[in-house]
Order: C-alpha cells, then structure tokens, then sequence
C-alpha cells in the first residue's frame, strides 16, 4: 500500500496532472490498437522514455512488472500450440504455428508497454492528485469524492483487519483447507463490513458537523504552463504518427 | 480476475468501456452523499478483503466477494468495483488504462445480476439464506469466469482454449467464494442486518 513511485522527484513528477491523465489515456489507446510488431517496438522504445524522464528505479519498475509476466508465460505456454496457421517448429506430434507466436509477441509487447505508461504518467502522482486531476477533466465529483474516501479508509480497515486476525491467532486460528477456516474467513469479512458500516455513519456526521458540502478543496496547485501543452503535443503526436505509420504500412 | 492490458481487440475494449460508463452513471445516480460515505467505507472494505488469502491444498487463492458487493451495494457496485480497480493500477500497477472498462465489467455486471436474483433475501430460515448466498457467490465467481472468458473468445477466436483453462481454474474459486459468502450473509443478517439495502430503516 505505497505510493512510492509517487514519492520521487522529477520533471515528469512536476509536470501538471491534467495533461499526465490526458496523455496516459491517448498513447495506451494507441498502442492497444496497435497490430504491427515494429510500430509496437516504437511503443516500447516510447514508453521506456517517459519511464526514465520520470527516473523511475528500474528495480521497482521490474517488481511491478513481476505479476503480468506470469500472465504472459501462461499465454506463452498456450497460444504458440493451440493458435490455428502455418507450423514454424515442429515438436512431435505438436507444432508451434507462426501466427500464434506472432500474437504472443504482440501481446507481450502491448501489455508491458501499456503498464510502462501508466508507471511512468499516472502511477508517478498520488491518489490524491489524481482525484484534482479527474476533476479537471470533468469527471463528476461522487466519482473523485468515491475514489478520495476509498483511499483514505483502506489503510483504516486494514488495521481492523489485522487486529482481527491477531484475535483469531490468539485464539489457536491455524488456516487450513476446511470449512473452519472458510466459516472463520468469511466472519471476519463480516465483521469488516459491519465495522465499516457503523464507520461510515459516524464519518458521515462528523463531516456534515464541519459543513461538508459534497466538495474536497486541493493546497497543491499546477501551473499548465507552455512546457505541459508542449509536451502533451510532442508525445501524443509520436503516439498518432505511429498510428498513422501502421496505416500507411497496411 | 483480470484481464492483462493489451489482450482485448478494440471492440470488445470499446464495448467493455461504453459498458462500464453506464453502469457507473446509474450507480452514481442512484446514490446520495449520505450513502456515499457507506459506499465509500465499504468499498474500502471489500478492497481490503480481496486481499484475504484463503488456503487451497498446497495453494492460495484470494477472496473476490463480488457476490457481496452487489448484494450490499446493488447498481453502486459499478462505481465501487471501478475504483477498486483503479486503486490497484495505481497502487500495485495491476493493470493500466485500457482494460479498465472490460474489467469492471467483468466483476461489476454479475455483482448486479446477484443483487436482482438474490437481493430480496426471504426469512426463510438460516439454511435457505446459506444456500441463496453460496448460489449469488458462487454464481457472480462463475459469471464473472464467463465474461473473462468470452472478452477473449470475442478477440479472437484461437483464445478458446486459454478461455477455457481461465474457466476451469475458476471452478474451485467458485466453490470457495461460495462457501465464504454463504456464511458471511448468513452472519451479516444475524449481527447487522441494517447493512443490506432492501432491509434498511429508510427505505
């Protein structure tokens, strides 16, 4: 439960948050709909920029990468045998078809090169400015008051729940697979609804009694400055000049 | 149950977003600033028990709990699921933008289905309610399986086997969600069963 990515300091870190969400959202469209693999390597090569403009530690970056390459050895293992076309190897009596090997290099390259965006423009500012960035872009306020509130108390309940399992241990709670554990696990959930709910009613009161109108006002403030349009123009152009390769290429 | 980025072709992404946008408009609709903070907190709750292992033979797998969201949350489960969502892609990068939509999708419309079907929970007794429970965990787990697996099938057509090996591994979470949300409601509607929507005081 860190934001420690946010936590750095860099120009990509100071840049204005609006025109981050915006470029975010324009260059992983483009390269989700991406099907050629060089334009895609232009994706990668893009992508691994804007990493090292936010100056991201590779460790960390590689960390977080960790969970998608498991999905993607599953895919590896998979496609290149069941996919239909042309046999490129032939292993006895399974081959591994061109097109399939085809698709999970596409894959590959798509799904890394899309978390390496978000890493890099949306993952490098905290909840909370994503909440003032969303509210620029006109993202209606329950939304951002939905997503604020979630953040804030998922650190709460999670103590709750610790302090719950510590009581379950205390009291000889081994986990195992049987309905004990699942009976046990699905009362401590309960009890984290019911607890959350009796919260929710008292934060709802405590907020009403300081006047809370349905509105979080934001101390920190950007400046959209010629550098931000400058650079939402460069690096959504790249995205689009791209786009507009592949057409030309097909 | 995600769906990485960059798998889904353009329409299905398309679809899964437009989807999302309006399941959340009405969820947003349907709810007013004083049940916000309740959705709010709780989906601060069902965040942090998605994170629950629970033990299977040698493995683990984690809590989904869609079933329960839909059934405290009905048509909100949309804006709670999108969000929860979108905190693990900031907070763990477990996904990015693109697969946002379908993946909402994917968790929030059988959270939904739970709530119609299931929702109206009679006082039949405890072991009726156990079993109407372990059907709507059960079912919104399978469901959610299905969906996974036919965005892909829709993709493209040589994912069938990949779909219907996501699909089977999901078989035993289905079962243990199952079991886990029949006692959960069971224990819900016997400490506090204000907390469901269709039994509370205002209504």
């Amino acid at each position: 439960m860190d934001e420690s990515l946010a936590r750095q300091e860099s120009w990509m870190h100071r840049m204005d948050p609006c025109v981050r969400v915006i470029t975010a959202v324009i260059v992983s469209f483009c390269a989700a709909l991406c099907h050629d693999v060089n334009i895609l390597v232009g994706h990668v090569l893009m992508s691994l920029v804007l990493v090292g403009m936010a100056k991201l530690p590779p460790v960390a970056v590689f960390k977080r990468l960790k969970p998608l390459f498991w999905f993607l050895v599953m895919i590896w293992v998979v496609m290149p045998f069941t996919h239909e076309g042309e046999p490129l190897v032939l292993m006895g009596p399974v081959a591994l078809t061109r097109p399939g090997v085809m698709l999970c290099v596409n894959i590959s390259l798509k799904s890394v090169t899309i978390l390496l965006y978000f890493m890099a423009l949306v993952a490098t500012m905290t909840v909370a400015t994503l909440g003032q960035a969303l509210h620029c872009l006109h993202v209606p306020d329950k939304m951002i008051f939905l997503l604020l509130m979630t953040y804030r108390y998922i650190s709460v309940i999670q103590s709750e729940y610790h302090r719950l399992l510590r009581a379950a241990k205390f009291r000889g709670f081994v986990p195992g697979t049987n309905i004990h554990s699942y009976r046990t696990y699905a009362y401590l959930a309960g009890m984290l609804f019911v607890r959350a709910s009796r919260r929710a009613a008292r934060v709802y009161d405590a907020m009403r009694c300081r006047g809370f109108n349905g509105k979080f006002h934001t101390l920190d403030t950007f400046s959209p400055g010629v550098v931000n349009h400058l650079f939402l123009t460069l690096v959504s152009m790249t995205a689009l000049g791209l786009v507009v390769t592949e057409t030309l290429l097909m | 149950m995600h769906i990485s980025e960059g798998v889904v072709s353009g329409p299905v992404m398309m679809a899964g977003a437009a989807l999302a946008f309006a399941g959340t408009a009405v969820g947003l609709k349907k709810i007013d600033y004083e049940r916000m903070v309740h959705v709010a907190i709780l989906s601060s709750a069902f965040f942090v028990a998605s994170l629950i292992h629970v033990n299977l033979g040698p493995s683990s797998v984690h809590l989904i709990l869609n079933g329960i969201v839909g059934l405290l949350l009905g048509w909100a489960a949309f804006p709670a699921i999108l969000t929860a969502l979108l905190l693990q892609a900031i907070l763990f990068q477990y996904g990015g933008i693109t697969a946002l939509g379908v993946n909402t999708v994917i968790m929030a419309l059988p959270a939904v289905i739970c709530y119609y079907l299931v929702g109206p929970l009679p006082g039949r007794g405890p072991r009726y309610t156990f079993v109407a429970a372990f059907l709507a965990g059960a079912g919104s787990v399978g469901l959610a399986a299905l969906g996974l697996g036919s965005a892909l099938y829709f993709t493209e057509k040589n994912f069938l086997e990949v779909s219907m090996l996501v699909m089977t591994a999901n078989l035993p979470v289905m079962i243990i969600e199952g079991i886990v949300t029949g006692f959960c409601v069971t224990f819900l509607l016997k400490v506090y069963p204000e907390i469901f929507p269709r039994r509370g005081p205002e209504k």
